[in-house]
């Protein structure tokens, strides 16, 4: 039917439009730093997807940041604006290492799986913390996830130079090694930790929860209208509190990912901005878990390439970040253009 | 504030229509100079269309207005007020944290870039000695009762220099003590000659100790006017309501048995301010029987049915079901198969850009066929259910993939109906099904309602509209302020009582 292919079309279009307006700022601000936007953007497709090594670099960024869009998606199909991956993350990072240095006896596949659900539970009842705010006390869910992921990176730093403190690292407070034993491995053949297939599983599980389960029918009815909601004697408020749950608990998943793939410990590198990145690939993925698999990708590659632009071109490592920066405000001001092109609402009533 | 006297304001064969709907009629009416005029009449008869057609946000389709019998065109509320007339609304438009003398200046249509506020101070300092009634300059609005915010909003329309007032239901937000004392300055104001008030309300005591004149309209015509002390308040609400039943009752059933069904006792609520407007309603409702509720919009009623539908937790009171206490949970929902259907269907009990078929399954989604196992949402049974529903109740267009949003009001309360009772019901709550509906559209709902009545279930009909109450109850019950205060059975239905009751001049 055209409605559904207009139902489409339109915020593909919207999408592709605003990334080219990005792209196009971007540029006028590469050239004002001296250098050329062509090339840059040479550079950076070379750097994020020309080899297959940067294409692995690629991937291992995307991979948390799928993880971390589903805590701003999936309370979206509420119609909530969550923006507290990263407290979800250090959260789920934080427990996670710990859990696994209460267990050092136990064979990696347990302490791993241990890590895995005490990561989601810790990262999930942050997110909750929001939820129950939201609906017991109408507190507004944006301001205080925000402010649960200063709380989270407070209580990470507290930990990590006191109670669980290493005293080897000196320098850099980090809790204990949870041992080499208990790393997770890469996907054979290539240097990609699993953390790349927890991410998509997650998201395609999320998209399969919301658009063909009770669960997902349920939460779009609350998330549409409330009061509809309520008329249908749907509990709203269990609703949002699973939400939140199953959102924190997929940042919680990226940050035992962290800890348990890459640093082996819990230390400030868990609060590496992937929380803040997943809300502009949620924003971009327009809520939607399957597409925030290629969006994730892409802004995986674009900051993959922030080393080679910065030997390559002389342009400052953020540079890249004043790219997503970009790509973020021209994404916000597009949502105010849903429903304004009459040739395409048109079509979509004949 | 110059001494001239109020012009003198006429409309003459005032028409106003929306589409095919006809708001006012050859409507003729007459606002002499210094005079304090009534306008009554029930919801929707076109009091508000009326005033805003003065006023300029409207222009009639036929007609003309007179100023001193000087034909005048009135574009826009800014011309409305270059002619002296102002209006007072029924919300306040009050800067809250601002001070009387900020609200004051700024509601002048042009201010200068700088503002020298010890001028303007001093000069409304003048204009206040002048005002029968003193509210600080120097107060915040946020810190005023809502008479005192009344009247600077009054303040405000004769700062502008109006000398015709208009105000759209005043005393609705007012105590009856703070109504009495600023309609008495008006009624001063209008006996010196220095203002014309016309006023809209549903309160006959006010209109009683207040007005001279008063005029009638119902359903969009001129029924009446005259003078205020020639006529008896229950005229007043004869003329408002009407005096014959126009609709015949519904073909049904006669009950046989009288099992209480829905049973409250003692249900209070507040609204989102916090005010208590629902203040002990004791109602049973029988097997097989229809209840309407009459009622002036903003008495309580909302908050009922909100309670009733489970939109709005009740503050004290039980709700009894089949001699089971009830709360609105999903489960108990369909247990007791009680259903609301409130007012606005798109905006409370739909969501917008879901589909046709999604939107039909909102009851029934999380049981078989719909849900696979109990968990998993079987798309085609979705559509195939939606497909019988849109054809037994000819649903247009019959498509179950559009978004509901896109269908017309009357398509959209079909296929509320559709979902609603299509299975069995034992409760029905429903709240002005036909508002905003055609003729035919109107007259299809009533039968199913009725329908649903013949078949044994409970009705609760909550409606601003007296005939349609008069055509479908079994009984009658008035509310005003939140409380029932009347009762009667349909055939012993009398209209000019039950208007009375509805604007609480109980005699």
């Amino acid at each position: 039917m055209p409605q559904n292919l207009n139902k489409a079309l339109e915020p593909f279009l919207i999408i592709v439009g605003s990334l080219t307006v990005s792209m196009v700022l971007f540029g006028m601000f590469v050239a004002a730093a001296g250098a050329d936007p062509i090339e840059v953007y040479q550079t950076m497709y070379r750097a994020a997807f020309g080899t297959s090594f940067s294409w692995q670099n690629t991937l291992i960024r995307a991979a948390p940041l799928m993880l971390t869009a589903l805590c701003t998606a999936l309370p979206g199909y509420l119609g909530l604006i969550i923006i507290g991956g990263e407290g979800a993350v250090v959260m789920g990072g934080l427990f996670a290492a710990i859990a696994a240095l209460t267990m050092p006896a136990a064979p990696p596949m347990v302490v791993l799986t241990t890590m895995a659900l005490v990561g989601m539970v810790a990262g999930g009842v942050w997110l909750t913390i929001g939820g129950v705010l939201r609906h017991y006390r109408a507190v507004n869910e944006t301001i205080s996830s925000l402010l649960l992921n200063y709380i989270a990176i407070a209580l990470l730093n507290h930990l990590v130079t006191s109670t669980f403190r290493d005293p080897e690292s000196l320098n850099h407070p980090s809790t204990h090694h949870i041992g080499e034993a208990n790393m997770i491995g890469v996907i054979p053949g290539t240097d990609l930790h699993w953390g790349l297939v927890f991410g998509i599983v997650a998201c395609v599980i999320a998209w399969f929860l919301m658009h063909h389960t009770v669960f997902g029918f349920a939460s779009q009815i609350a998330g549409g209208n409330v009061r509809a909601a309520q008329i249908a004697g749907l509990p709203v408020g269990r609703l949002i509190l699973i939400i939140c749950f199953v959102a924190g608990a997929a940042g919680g998943l990226a940050g035992m990912v962290e800890v348990a793939a890459i640093h082996g410990r819990a230390n400030d590198t868990l609060n590496a901005n992937y929380g803040y990145a997943g809300i502009l690939v949620a924003f971009v993925a327009r809520n939607n878990p399957l597409a925030i698999i290629p969006v994730a990708v892409l802004l995986g590659g674009i900051r993959a390439s922030s080393g080679l632009l910065q030997r390559a071109h002389e342009l400052p490592d953020a540079t890249v970040l004043v790219m997503q920066g970009i790509i973020f405000l021209v994404i916000l001001f597009s949502e105010t253009l849903y429903g304004r092109f009459s040739r395409l609402q048109k079509q979509g009533v004949s | 504030m110059t001494d001239r006297v109020p012009p003198d304001l006429q409309a003459q064969g005032i028409t106003k229509r929306f589409g095919p709907l006809v708001a006012l009629k050859d409507v003729n009416f007459r606002l002499r100079s210094g005079q304090f005029h009534a306008l009554l009449g029930e919801n929707g008869a076109g009091k508000s269309t009326l005033v805003k057609c003065i006023m300029g946000y409207y222009h009639p389709d036929e007609g003309q207005i007179l100023l001193d019998q000087q034909h005048v065109t009135i574009r826009s509320p800014r011309d409305a007020q270059a002619f002296g007339i102002g209006m007072v609304y029924q919300q306040f438009t009050l800067i809250s944290n601002m001070t009387v003398l900020e609200n004051l200046v700024i509601s002048r249509a042009k201010l200068n870039p700088i503002i020298n506020w010890q001028q303007e101070e001093a000069h409304l300092i003048q204009f206040m000695e002048k005002m029968p009634f003193k509210v600080s300059l120097s107060a915040r609005v946020s810190s005023l009762a809502a008479g005192e915010k009344q009247k600077v909003e009054i303040l405000k329309q004769l700062a502008l220099q109006n000398r015709i007032l208009i105000l759209d239901e005043p005393t609705s937000v007012l105590t009856p003590q703070e109504a009495d004392e600023m309609l008495g300055h008006l009624r001063a104001m209008t006996l010196a000659q220095q203002l014309s008030v016309l006023i809209i309300t549903h309160k006959l005591r006010e209109v009683a100790a207040f007005a001279d004149e008063v005029t009638v309209l119902r359903k969009g015509q001129f029924v009446g006017s005259g003078k205020v002390s020639e006529l008896k308040v229950s005229q007043m609400a004869e003329m408002m309501v009407g005096s014959e039943i126009t609709a015949k009752p519904k073909q049904r059933t006669p009950r046989s048995t009288s099992v209480p069904k829905l049973v409250l006792q003692d249900i209070r609520i507040k609204d989102d301010l916090g005010v208590e407007v629902v203040r002990g309603v004791h109602l049973t409702i029988h097997e097989g029987e229809i209840v309407g509720v009459a009622g002036v919009s903003g008495n309580g009623q909302r908050e009922l049915v909100e309670v009733l539908g489970g939109q709005r937790p009740a503050t004290a009171g039980t709700i009894r079901v089949q001699d089971h206490l009830y709360q609105p949970t999903r489960k108990k929902i369909v247990r007791h198969k009680m259903v609301c259907l409130p007012e606005e269907p798109l905006q409370n009990t739909c969501v917008g850009h879901m589909t046709v078929a999604e939107n039909l399954a909102f009851r029934n989604f999380d049981s078989a066929p719909h849900a696979m196992g109990g968990w998993l949402i079987s798309r085609p049974a979705l559509r195939r259910s939606a497909y019988g529903l849109i054809e037994r109740y000819n649903i247009k267009p019959p498509y179950p993939d559009t978004p509901i949003r896109s269908l017309s009001g009357g398509n959209v309360q079909r296929a509320v109906l559709a979902r609603e009772l299509s299975a069995d019901v034992e409760i029905l709550i429903v709240a002005n099904p036909c508002f905003g509906l055609d003729f035919l559209a109107m007259e299809e709902i009533r039968q199913q309602i009725v329908a649903v009545r013949n078949r044994g279930t409970a009705v609760l009909l909550v409606s601003e509209d007296l005939d349609e109450i008069l055509e479908l109850a079994d009984r009658t019950v008035v509310m005003f302020n939140g409380q029932l205060v009347y009762e009667t059975t349909s055939p012993a239905a009398d209209l000019a009582v039950i208007g009375r009751h509805m604007t609480g001049h109980m005699a």
